[in-house]
């Protein structure tokens, strides 16, 4: 049995040496998979607050994965045109900045998150799942029915956005600001798990009514942890919209929301690597597996129904031999 | 000075009605037995002073504030700490989580509770599902104290455990009394323990008050007559 906090510094490791090892070897493939790993897995960790900790199971965090990839998408593309986004009443034009960028798509999938979860939280159950998975759906056909912006097509960037010190274009300098990007909200989740804030979070998971009894409020520390979800979200779609550079309304789909939550649950839920091992899973299934058939997913699906019938803990509960970090 | 005033109290479970007419009072530093068969309105009762059952009709006041419009949580926030039937504590957090998830300022704080309970202390990092029942019977005691009330509430506190560990717990209450001054309101069946510790008693029949009384004129005839025993 291996000690869980000694497996995901050995996770850690690894996540950090294969692209090192990649770089060496001139491999720029191999550092791009994992720099979608990580992006990928930011999200995940964004879900695994909201899931893992709350209970949340929200079908509508793509939307916020999305409003961060647009509003990464909206900056850069008026940054590129010399075009104001807007000039009345007051300027504002579009930036090159990645940290300007990802400051601004927090806010914006703050603010979704906060009007999302203030309604949605207000139900449990097969009714939030619902509600969230509507909310983001709306979102989504939005961005479908929204020309200036792409519209279906969705909008292409054509030079990644900058960051002071790094040249952004090298794929190992940018793995390495993914990577560290990472790593920050891993410690954040890990902080936040383990205040006062993140046990009476999981307290409301494990019975709310009792929660209610001894003073605490459900309904306000679920949608502050929803936001916070959110926001992790959304800075996890700037940073993969700048990855691919192209911003699409795929990226607010509920398949975005299912394969984030499927990230989480192959990872084991609750656990704080799980979204890095998951989105791992993923990625490598269908390189390895895409190539081979187009219908790669029906081998996901089996490996998910695997997991979810014989380790509820998912693939860290597997290898440190406990059951689901949570019920 | 009274703490908690029910009057006239009534509640129901949709249509069908479980309090009919409860009345009593609890004072600060008081301890009051709520005595009754099964299926009288006990743990009813608690439900609506603890607000997760609202009443439809009667007093119901804690320290001059009518409880009436409050939500569960406000009344907690109040002061009014419930350790329930079935302890129910977070069974994946830990001895120490589950106590700092729940902690408001005042006197009780993890220190103060663990030199109340030693043994939560010597169990601190362990899952609260994984603690033996009278173990977990104390945190179920320690996670409400740790709310700092002014009423602690204990329903079947006793209930399910073993002779030995019922004693541990009849002996914290029996210090809680001596040494806090806390307000308290027990349930049990046990009526041997109950005269021990418990000033008042509170007899409930078919969901109304029946008996109220000082301990010391709990007679036998009474608890015949209401008790079965």
């Amino acid at each position: 049995m291996i000690k869980e906090t000694d497996l995901n510094t050995a996770i850690w490791l690894l996540f950090l040496g294969v692209p090192l090892a990649a770089w060496q070897m001139g491999e720029i493939y191999t550092i791009t998979l994992a720099t979608k790993i990580c992006v990928l897995a930011l999200a995940g960790v964004g879900l695994n607050i909201a899931l893992g900790l709350g209970g949340m199971v929200s079908l509508g965090h793509a939307a916020f994965f999305g409003i961060g990839g647009y509003a990464m998408g909206i900056l850069a593309s008026h940054a590129q045109s010399y075009a104001p986004i807007m000039e009345t009443p007051f300027l504002i034009e579009g930036t090159k900045s990645m940290p300007v960028i990802w400051v601004l798509a927090i806010i914006m999938s703050g603010i979704a998150a906060l009007a999302i979860g203030a309604l949605s939280l207000r139900t449990n159950g097969a009714y939030f799942i619902m509600i969230t998975l509507a909310f983001g759906q709306m979102i989504y056909f939005f961005a479908i029915s929204w020309p200036a912006y792409g519209g279906e097509d969705g909008l292409s960037i054509y030079v990644r956005n900058d960051f002071p010190g790094l040249n952004t274009l090298v794929p190992i300098q940018f793995f390495a600001l993914c990577f560290a990007i990472l790593t920050a909200v891993i410690f954040l989740s890990s902080r936040l798990e383990h205040s006062r804030f993140g046990m009476a979070l999981q307290a409301t998971r494990q019975n709310e009514t009792r929660t209610q009894a001894v003073g605490l409020t459900p309904y306000k520390i679920r949608l502050i942890a929803f936001v916070i979800s959110g926001m992790i979200c959304g800075l996890a779609g700037a940073v993969s919209a700048d990855l691919n550079r192209f911003v699409s309304p795929t990226m607010l789909s509920w398949h975005t929301s299912g394969e984030i939550m499927i990230f989480v649950i192959l990872g084991g839920t609750g656990r704080l690597f799980a979204p890095l091992v998951g989105a791992a899973i993923y990625i490598m299934l269908e390189h390895f597996l895409g190539g081979v058939s187009d219908y790669w997913q029906i081998f996901l699906g089996l490996l998910l129904l695997m997991v979810v019938l014989f380790a509820p803990g998912g693939v860290i509960g597997l290898l440190t031999k406990r059951e689901a970090a949570h019920d | 000075m009274t703490l908690l005033k029910i009057e006239n109290l009534t509640a129901f479970y949709g249509a069908s009605q479980a309090l009919f007419d409860v009345n009593f009072t609890i004072n600060e530093g008081e301890v009051l037995a709520l005595m009754g068969r099964n299926g009288m309105g006990k743990t009813t009762t608690i439900s609506t002073i603890c607000r997760m059952l609202k009443h439809r009709d009667g007093v119901l006041e804690f320290a001059g504030q009518d409880l009436g419009k409050l939500p569960s949580h406000k009344a907690a926030q109040l002061g009014i700490g419930l350790v329930p039937e079935g302890r129910r504590c977070f069974p994946n957090l830990t001895v120490e989580e589950n106590l700092i998830a729940t902690a408001r300022p005042g006197h009780w704080t993890t220190k103060t509770i663990g030199a109340f309970f030693p043994r939560l202390t010597e169990r601190r990092s362990q899952m609260a599902n994984t603690l033996s029942g009278g173990e977990q019977q104390m945190l179920a005691i320690g996670r409400a104290l740790m709310t700092n009330p002014r009423l602690l509430i204990l329903d079947e506190a006793t209930e399910g455990l073993a002779p030995v560990v019922r004693q541990e717990i009849w002996a914290v209450i029996h210090r809680l009394k001596t040494e806090t001054g806390l307000a308290i309101l027990v349930v049990d069946k046990t009526l041997r323990e109950l005269r021990q510790v418990a000033d008042r008693a509170v007899i409930l029949e078919k969901g109304s008050t029946a008996w109220m009384g000082s301990m010391t004129d709990l007679t036998t005839d009474l608890t015949d007559k209401y008790l079965g025993v």
